[in-house]
């Protein structure tokens, strides 16, 4: 099946080139942060994980969302998800890959990852979010690909298939959880010391991750020949619409018990996000603004009107999925780091090459997403030939 | 006929991997006799405790001016880089305020002296330490022989998951190389390289030797060291008769450094 | 049948090219750099353990003497002949092997191994003192 990927129109081809000269940027300077040393990002000795962690967590929940076409259609035989799963699960590997390239990034010393290994350390989570990434990456690998292969075919897919479906179903729950676990464990770090984050985390991913295949879906329709349906999409928008009530009511539930509390160890970190702390506040624009983006996602999803009408849709689902990428992929991790554990407020802010890194990263994994897309939608459009 | 043939093959691939395993297997025993020939052992002078332990007496220091000799003679022995970039700032031992050192345990209306004063913070050497929870490598360990929270350089991946496990901020990150920062360099001691975390070490190096850390050493007796768990050593004598307390005590690592106030 | 003449061809060239370093060669080895020892060194006579066990060892030897030192915190090697060492990269070895360009360097450029211990350790203490 490879080779429809790589026969392709000239649109396709002009996309995979730019694709490859943001990987080649962001290569380079990371050429050059192996040589010097993480000093060229905007961490600090008090804000020890940034920018890449940030979107590592996001895009660990853009993978874990892919299980929302995957379930309704193995569980709930909703037939209509048969044609999409497929597109569910190439997103998850896309994602994965780049969760792992996230994290690669952020090693002071990538030479020595295998150490995870070498020295397997049961009681620290990092240690299990490793091996859940990769699970789940091979889980998917497999998954998908013989699937698709047994569609071409125009047969069954193997039936010892089925019960690693059923698998990764809740190992996608896990790899969120997991993540979630990295952050709400750790004694002293107010913010992200609730036991809702797992929840928070799980919500947003459900939202950011089929908002995403909402807006995939959309382009393909137009790029190629294949339809994922109408049904398809609004099915995808609904669960978009529920899963971003979840998370803006769990981030509600989270600021009435710091508030109402008013314990300054879990207080202090939302006052810096929101309204800025000893006149300190670079992401207050952007927390408001991700709260707005989110809000308006949800009266957009929520109401039939506007959800019915793809155009609206394509909208909502870009707010919501930035809004969400705001909350966790900036706030989230800067605001656990300030104030920081000794109450000074140092800012993180990242920088340009640390952006340009982030954005390689990204464009890898768009790279492969759309060669796992073009794959897909290649085999789809041979078997309705 | 199949099943015999398949027989052989099993035979064989038996007998490979038995000759593949002798070589492994005699090179094992060889290194045990070596082994047994050589010994390792610790020092004759080295100090020993079940869980070392730091009482601080605050009351001995006024100002900066009575910490600098501290925090120069550690830093200085262990090669601490001197980093201009407050981002890239690497410290195993310095001085905050009273609210900062124990934030929590600051009223809003404090003596006058103690609001002045600066504290002195280091690693705790937690007895349930969270950054040794967290570190996916045992790269950051405790001691078993003394509740010593070590750094293991050769195996850090430089994650900084321990960074962010540590209530009390006493880690630091190589942002980069250390080596042109450091004034002078003690060739006694490793520097870093770049990509590792750092932090205090009780001075494990001198314990081995019979030497108490060195920041005991210069602190003129305001600083003292011993067995947390030795009724009979002296900082068990000086929690036993004075008033203490250590930072952050409700979040439960057990720090094993004291302060009288 | 063109097409299995450029599979032929591309074939060789593969081999011939992944064979090259062997082949260019010719089985002459490159002689081994010959150990050049300080003074100290020379002084000493032996080392902590045998110059045969320490040239096909030493690596091994080290990373023991990493492990022990920085995780148990036992600091003394008793040598099969009974004497004993501070186990130190920086003030042991390299303290009689104050020369790394010429005693480490050499060798480990001719087995093209390319070891980053001096990235923390110092490569001569001796200066110190
Ligand atoms: S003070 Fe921090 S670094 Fe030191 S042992 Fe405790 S948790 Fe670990
Ligand atoms: S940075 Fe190093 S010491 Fe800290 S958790 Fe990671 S591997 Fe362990
Ligand atoms: S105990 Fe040693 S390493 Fe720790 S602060 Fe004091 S001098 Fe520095």
């Amino acid at each position: 099946m490879l080779e429809l990927a790589i026969k392709g129109s000239k649109r396709y081809y002009g996309w995979m080139t730019f694709l490859l000269a943001v990987i080649g940027a962001g290569f380079l300077v990371y050429l050059w942060q192996l040589d010097f040393g993480l000093g060229i990002t905007g961490l600090s000795r008090d804000a020890s994980w940034g920018f890449y962690i940030a979107n590592f967590t996001f895009l660990v929940g853009v993978a874990a969302g892919g299980v929302m076409v995957v379930l309704p259609y193995y569980l709930h035989d909703y037939k209509a998800f048969g044609k999409v799963t497929i597109l569910g699960e190439f997103l998850a590997i896309a994602s994965v890959i780049m969760c792992i390239t996230f994290i690669l990034v952020d090693l002071g010393q990538p030479m020595r990852v295998f150490n995870v290994f070498l020295y397997p350390t049961p009681n620290s989570v990092l240690f299990w979010d490793t091996i859940v990434l990769q699970g789940y990456l091979l889980l998917n690998i497999i998954i998908g690909w013989n699937v698709l292969e047994a569609e071409r075919n125009n047969v069954h897919y193997q039936r010892w298939l089925k019960p690693l479906i059923y698998l990764s179903i809740p190992w996608a729950i896990s790899i969120h959880t997991v993540t979630a676990y990295l952050y709400c464990g750790l004694p002293g770090r107010g913010f992200w010391m609730t036991a809702i984050l797992a929840p928070r985390f799980l919500s947003s991913a459900f939202a950011s991750g089929p908002a995403l295949l909402v807006l995939l879906c959309l382009i393909i329709r137009r790029v190629s020949s294949f339809d994922p349906g109408r049904e398809q999409i609004q099915s995808l928008a609904k669960i978009v619409a529920y899963a971003i009530c979840v998370n803006v009511f769990f981030f509600l539930c989270e600021v009435f018990v710091v508030f109402y509390s008013q314990i300054p160890e879990h207080m202090d970190h939302f006052k810096y996000l929101f309204v800025g702390l000893y006149g300190k506040g670079a992401y207050v624009p952007w927390m408001w603004a991700s709260l707005t983006l989110m809000v308006i996602g949800i009266i957009l999803t929520v109401n039939p009107l506007t959800r019915k009408n793809e155009g609206v849709l394509a909208v909502a689902c870009v707010l919501i999925f930035l809004g969400t990428w705001i909350d966790k992929g900036l706030g989230m991790i800067a605001g656990g780091f300030t104030p920081n554990p000794l109450h000074h407020v140092n800012e993180y802010i990242p920088t340009l090459p640390e952006i340009m890194i982030a954005l390689g990263v990204w464009a890898m994994g768009f790279l492969v997403l759309s060669a796992l897309f073009k794959i897909a939608v290649g085999v789809k459009e041979e078997v309705r030939a | 006929m199949d099943s015999s043939r398949r027989r052989v093959l099993q035979l064989l691939g038996l007998s490979a991997l038995g000759l593949s395993v002798k070589p492994v297997l005699n090179a094992f025993a060889e290194e045990a006799e070596q082994q047994a020939q050589a010994q390792i052992k610790r020092g004759e002078n080295a100090l020993s405790a079940q869980q070392w332990a730091m009482v601080v007496d605050t009351r001995a220091f006024e100002s900066e001016d009575d910490f600098a000799p501290l925090i120069e003679a550690c830093h200085k022995i262990h090669n601490v880089p001197v980093l201009e970039n407050k981002r890239h700032e690497i410290k195993w031992i310095w001085t905050d305020h009273f609210h900062n050192a124990f934030p929590g345990k600051a009223a809003r209306f404090l003596s006058e002296e103690v609001e002045k004063r600066p504290f002195l913070v280091l690693c705790n050497h937690c007895e349930n330490p969270p950054c040794v929870r967290a570190c996916p490598t045992k790269a950051t360990f405790k001691r078993e022989s003394d509740g010593i929270v070590l750094m293991d350089f050769h195996r850090c991946i430089g994650c900084r998951f321990c960074m962010a496990a540590c209530p009390f901020g006493a880690r630091s990150f190589n942002f980069r190389d250390p080596r042109p920062f450091i004034k002078e360099t003690n060739k006694q001691f490793p520097t870093r390289m770049k990509g590792v975390v750092e932090k205090c070490n009780f001075c494990a190096e001198r314990l081995a030797v019979g030497q108490l850390p060195a920041c005991v050493a210069a602190s003129d007796g305001a600083l003292t060291f011993g067995d947390l768990y030795d009724p009979a050593s002296e900082v068990r004598e000086l929690i036993r008769t004075n008033f203490t307390i250590r930072r952050k005590q409700t979040l439960g690592t057990e720090p094993s450094v004291y302060y009288i106030v | 049948m063109s097409e299995k003449k450029l599979i032929i061809l591309g074939l060789i060239i593969f081999v011939v090219i992944v064979t090259f370093p062997l082949w260019y060669n010719r089985g002459k080895a490159a002689p081994a750099p010959e150990r050049i020892l300080t003074d100290k060194a020379k002084a000493a006579k032996v080392c902590v353990r045998s110059t045969d066990y320490m040239k096909a060892e030493h690596m091994q030897l080290l990373d023991l003497w990493r492990d022990s030192v920085v995780r148990q915190g036992t600091r003394i090697y008793v040598s099969p002949s009974g004497k004993e060492y501070n186990m130190s990269l920086s003030n042991r070895c390299l303290d009689c092997h104050s020369n790394k360009a010429e005693f480490c360097d050499r060798c480990h450029n001719y087995a093209s191994v390319r070891p980053y211990c001096w990235d923390c350790h110092i490569d001569n203490p001796k200066e110190t003192s």
